[in-house]
Formats: C-alpha cells, sequence, structure tokens
C-alpha cells in the first residue's frame, strides 16, 4: 500500500471535491478554465447587467448611427440609444430563457429517456411514438405558427414552448445509454440487492453518465439561444424590452446594416452570442473531470 | 419433511435470435440445501451463466419452476419475492464491470444495508460495512472504504463484490465463475475466503466454472452437476464425479486438465472424442446432445433417443445410455468395442494445443 493510502477517512466534502478540481483545471486544462471563468462571466453578467446599469439607453435623434466614441464605445443605434448599455442589459432574458428551455428538456429527455430504456415494454413504446411525433414536427416553423397564437411575451412562456420542443434528440441518446448500461453486472448485482429502481436509475445508472448529460444541457441551452434569437430577429416575438435578439432585429428592420460606423453595433450581439456558446462548450468538455473519480486524481 | 432451500425443477431456458430458438437450458433439476455446495461445470455455451441467473431470480425460466422454502417464486407476491431476491445473492464473474466506477466501496456497501433498514443510520451502516471487509479479509477496512474501484486490484475488487452481496445476508450464493478472472495467485485465497464464508456463516454456495479442478478444490464436500449443451449430464458427490467419472463428457473434460509436469500430461491417458466442434444450440443434435463427440457412440441409439439423468448408487446421476446399459446387463457396450461401429472414430484429443 502506498503513502497516499493513508488518507483520513470519508474526507469528500463537495466543496473541497470543487476546489481540488478547479486547481486541476487551471494546471492542466487552461482552456476549459478558461471557458468556465467566461460562463460565470456571462451569467454575471445577465444577472448584475441591468443592476451595473440600470437605466436603458435614452433616445436622442441627434445621435443617430454614431461611431464608436469614449462616451458610445459601440456606437448609438437607430434612435440615437447607447450599445453598450444594450448589450450589456440584454443578455438577461435570452440567458434565462435559454437556461429554463434547456433545464426543462433535460429533465423530461433524463426522466423518460431512462424509464424508458430501464421499464422497456409498453413504456418504451408510447415514449418512442410520442418522440418520434415530436422529433418529425419541424420546430421551428412550429414556433413560429404558434407564435401567431400565443403572445410570446413572457420569458417563461417562451422557455417553455422551446423546451417543450427540444427533448427528442437527447432523450433518443440517453434511452440508447441506459440500455447499455443497464445490462452492466454492477447493474444487475443492484437488481439481486433488491435496491429500488429509484436507486438504481439515479444512482447507479445515470451519474455514469453525467458528463454527457452536461454536455447536452450546454447544447441544449445553445439551441434554445438560437431559437429565441431567430424568433426575436424574425419579428416573430414581441420586441418589447432588450435583447440581443432584438437588437440584432432593429439593426436589420432599421437599416443599420448600411452603415459604416455600426460595424460594432451589429457585431456586437453576435460576438456576445458566439462567445457564450463558446465558452460554454469549452466550460461543459472540462467538467468530465469533476464527474469522473479515474480523472479526478492527478 | 423440511422443504429444500432452492429447489430447480424442469428448467428450461429459451432465447429467442430472429426465427432461431436457442435452447439455452433444457430440463434442469436439482435442490440446493443450507450449507450445501453444488457445482456447475461445463465449456462456454453449456447454460452455467444463464442457470445462475435463473437461481438468483434475475432471469424468469421458459418452464419449470425455482421454488425457495418451497414456493415457486414466479408465483410468489412481490414482497415475498424480494426477500427470496435478498437470499439469494449473485457475484459475478468480471471484477471490472461488477462494481459501479463511480462509486465508493461504502457507498456501495451502505446502499443495500440503508434501504433494507438492516443499518439503524449512516454511522451504523459504515460500520457494518468495515465488519464485512473484513470478514472478506480486506483489512484494515477504514483503507477500502473511501477507495473506488479502479483504484482495487481484481481480487480486491471481487472480495467487495463478495461483502456487497453479504450485506443482506443471503442464504445462498450465486458465484458465477467468481474466481476464474484473477491472477492465479490470488485465486487461491479468494476460494479459501468463499469456503471460510461457507464454514463460518453456513451460505449454501452454486459454484459456477469451467474448471475442474476448481470444483475439485472448493466443492470436495459438495456435488458436482456436469452441464453439457444445456442439460445436466452427470450428478454426484465430488469426490466420485471426479475419481470416477461416469459419462463420456465428464472422462473426456477431466482428461482435459493438464498436468503441470509435460511428461505426465503426455502419459495421461488421452481420452478421446470423435470431434473437437461443440454442436450449435441452435441445432441440437438429435437423442443425446453429446453423440456426435462420444467415443462410446452406438448408432440407432444414441442418436435417436434422449437418454434421462437416471440414479446410479443412490447418489449419482447419469444421463447416458452405454452406463445405464452397463448397468442393467446388457452386452452393448461389450460388442461395441469388439467391432466398432464405423470408420469415423478418428482419434482426436481434447487437450488444447
Amino acid at each position: 500500500m502506498s503513502v497516499h493510502n493513508t488518507l483520513p477517512r470519508r474526507q469528500r466534502s463537495v466543496l473541497g471535491l470543487v476546489a481540488a478540481w478547479l486547481a486541476d483545471l487551471f494546471r492542466h486544462d487552461k482552456a476549459g478554465f478558461l471557458g468556465l471563468v467566461s460562463v460565470v462571466f456571462f451569467v454575471g453578467l445577465a444577472v448584475l447587467g441591468p443592476l451595473v446599469v440600470p437605466e436603458p439607453g435614452k433616445p436622442d435623434v441627434t445621435k443617430i448611427y454614431q461611431p464608436p466614441s469614449l462616451e458610445h464605445p459601440l456606437g448609438t443605434d437607430y434612435e440615437g440609444r447607447d450599445v453598450l448599455t444594450q448589450v450589456l442589459r440584454g443578455g438577461r432574458s435570452i440567458i434565462l430563457v435559454a437556461v429554463l428551455a434547456a433545464l426543462l428538456s433535460t429533465a423530461i429527455a433524463i426522466t423518460f429517456g431512462s424509464l424508458a430504456a430501464y421499464l422497456g415494454g409498453a413504456v418504451d413504446s408510447v415514449t418512442g411514438l410520442v418522440t418520434d411525433v415530436v422529433l418529425t414536427v419541424p420546430q421551428f416553423p412550429l414556433l413560429v405558427v404558434l407564435s401567431a397564437f400565443v403572445k410570446l411575451d413572457r420569458p417563461w412562456l417562451l422557455a417553455l414552448l422551446i423546451g417543450l420542443l427540444s427533448w427528442p434528440t437527447l432523450l433518443r441518446a440517453v434511452r440508447a445509454q441506459v440500455l447499455s448500461l443497464k445490462e452492466r453486472e454492477y447493474v444487475e448485482a443492484a437488481r439481486a440487492l433488491g435496491l429500488s429502481t429509484f436507486h438504481i436509475l439515479f444512482r447507479e445508472i445515470l451519474p455514469n453518465m453525467a458528463p454527457y448529460i452536461v454536455m447536452s444541457f450546454t447544447i441544449g441551452v445553445t439551441a434554445a439561444m438560437y431559437a429565441q434569437v431567430g424568433l426575436y430577429f424574425l419579428g416573430l416575438a414581441p420586441l418589447a424590452g432588450e435583447n440581443w435578439g432584438i437588437m440584432l432585429n432593429l439593426a436589420w428592420i432599421r437599416g443599420a446594416i448600411f452603415f459604416k460606423n455600426s460595424v460594432l453595433y451589429i457585431l456586437a450581439p453576435v460576438l456576445a452570442i458566439a462567445l457564450l456558446q463558446l465558452s460554454l462548450v469549452t466550460a461543459a468538455r472540462s467538467l468530465e473531470g469533476l464527474f469522473n473519480p479515474r480523472l479526478r486524481e492527478s | 419433511m423440511p422443504e429444500p432451500l432452492l429447489e430447480l425443477h424442469g428448467v428450461s431456458v429459451h432465447f429467442r435470435r430472429g426465427r432461431t430458438l436457442l435452447r439455452a437450458v433444457e430440463e434442469v433439476s436439482f435442490c440446493l440445501e443450507l450449507g450445501d455446495v453444488l457445482c456447475l461445470v461445463g465449456e462456454s455455451g453449456s447454460g452455467k451463466t444463464t442457470l445462475g441467473r435463473v437461481a438468483a431470480g434475475l432471469l424468469r425460466p421458459t418452464s419449470g419452476s425455482v421454488r425457495y422454502r418451497g414456493q415457486d417464486v414466479w408465483h410468489l407476491p412481490a414482497n415475498a419475492f424480494r426477500s427470496f431476491r435478498r437470499a439469494v445473492q449473485i457475484v459475478h464473474q468480471d471484477p471490472y464491470a461488477s462494481l459501479n466506477p463511480i462509486r465508493t466501496v461504502e457507498d456501495t456497501l451502505v446502499a443495500p444495508l440503508l434501504h433494507h433498514r438492516i443499518a439503524r443510520n449512516r454511522v451504523d451502516a459504515v460500520e457494518r460495512a468495515a465488519r464485512l471487509l473484513e470478514l472478506v479479509d480486506l483489512v484494515p477496512p477504514e483503507q477500502f472504504l473511501p477507495k473506488y474501484p479502479h483504484q482495487l486490484s481484481g481480487g480486491q475488487r471481487q472480495r467487495v463484490s463478495i461483502a456487497r452481496a453479504l450485506t443482506v445476508g443471503p442464504e445462498l450464493i450465486v458465484a458465477d465463475e467468481a474466481t476464474s478472472m484473477v491472477d492465479v495467485s490470488i485465486r487461491v485465497s479468494l476460494l479459501h475466503t468463499l469456503r471460510r464464508l461457507r464454514e463460518e456463516l453456513g451460505v449454501a454456495f452454486l459454484f459456477i466454472t469451467h474448471d475442474l479442478a476448481m470444483a475439485k478444490y472448493f466443492a470436495w464436500q459438495g456435488r458436482i452437476a456436469v452441464l453439457y449443451l444445456g442439460r445436466v449430464v452427470e450428478l454426484g458427490p465430488t469426490p466420485s464425479v471426479i475419481g470416477h467419472p461416469l459419462h463420456p463428457y465428464t472422462q473426456a473434460l477431466l482428461a482435459a486438465i493438464p498436468e503441470p509436469d509435460p511428461d505426465l500430461t503426455r502419459q495421461k491417458a488421452k481420452l478421446l472424442l470423435r470431434s473437437l466442434d461443440i454442436p450449435s444450440l441452435a441445432n441440437l443434435p438429435s437423442g443425446c446432445p453429446f453423440h456426435p463427440r462420444c467415443l462410446h457412440f452406438v448408432a440407432g441409439l444414441c442418436d435417436v433417443e434422449r437418454p434421462l439423468l437416471d440414479a446410479v448408487d443412490g447418489q449419482r446421476a447419469v444421463a447416458c445410455h452405454i452406463v445405464q446399459q452397463e448397468r442393467t446387463g446388457s452386452d452393448a457396450l461389450q460388442s461395441r468395442r469388439e467391432a466398432p461401429t464405423s470408420g469415423n472414430d478418428e482419434r482426436l484429443s481434447l487437450e488444447r494445443g
């Protein structure tokens, strides 16, 4: 027995684990660490942005489409409002809705995907059927049609719609993985021990898929952001308030694309979205190290 | 008369693979008392593991019954079925697949203790888990509790698997090739541990192996059942089955055990088979399933009629026409020896090349 085996019993607080992982990440995976930091930054921005910049920019018809300046680092829009203010305040609803939608779709996919795979039989058939139906419906067009009937002015409503449409792919993947994992001998041993189905699914099987689930969640966040921005860009969701989607829509509709001075104005929301996506994906990939005990020790 | 602990009666298991029907296990019966040891021996594909899973209540047989203390387990109410399942535990072959990689030894052992309220609280459960680790010779237990499976050796993992099976206080342990995937050096000490558990705790064992030497070592006081293509061909107390094998297949299996001394191996009477190929389960030979490989094959009898497992001197049973004829005084065997029935008894040995 080597020296590192003499550690005291049960020294596994969650905080300690996360701290050790962060330190390890910083040392071995700089990109992942950077991704994580920038995710924290964006989420912080979403939460604190409207507190730091409490006022939406005031229209000023004398300062329409101004080039970047000290006063307006990213220029102004068609009404003369400051673009930086809009970028800083515009992340909140987009991120909130995207996270809610992804949480919903991931929850649906995990619950029903694993139950379908583990229980099989009628549960599996019905789940499969519903999944196929939702999967075949073209989602974006459906959202477009729905927006004609439902006023998408509340974040939770938008999140609900996007979430309810985007679970099938993940459900299928979860089902396939559970199908393979449930044949493992440790699952059979758990069955022989008489442990509950709940324990077997959520303690034995699903934690083995944690990195995959986190990855899928971030992809879900990404997809939900695109769906929203798409809806705003096409003007299918009410253009009330400020967010990156509305910024893009207005830049397009009001003709900012024709002004050389407005390059940064147009690029700002696009860059914000792209950077958030990039950091989400990098951060999610590095989470593997947190879930896999094999990778945890360096 | 008390009911036996576990009784398998006429158990058959068939699997469907597309249009073909695989008869993995066919009409197997045996019973086990508390503290008994029964070894299931056979080649791969002989249905050993399937039978083990049936005995552990993890697989429902296609026909036949599994009785636990006299009650058919597949007709039990849910509660009673759960207590049956706890009474019979399984230890798997592969020490690398039988423990959950993301759960520590402590998590693995504590979960069943808490779930079945065997332990009062977490502290008590950890205490009991430590005692179990000591029981399977993983000492000091504090050192093993916080470990993940990948930090343990194959033998240590197998001991954790055994400790896990012991958490629920089983009456029967199905050891499915439990020692075959660990190093030879570890195997004997693992067998020692299992034997001690049998003696100290009075647990019955259904010991599944392809290795007659293991069977001999572990089950000398018990019985051996030799499986061939899903059927029991010979059943009896270990010393007599190994000392005087009756069925030609058992004889061939015994002859296939290599001796440590190569000279001895060469001198050893080569028990011969007519063919080295194991017939497919999807297309079993007619009559006795062993007849295409059997040296004593009698045309018109062995390939037509299926031999039944008949009792021989009280404790033993053999499924072979030739043996039965010998016992009933028929001269069929004698005449066969003088005039071989066909020219196709090529001398093939079972020895691995």
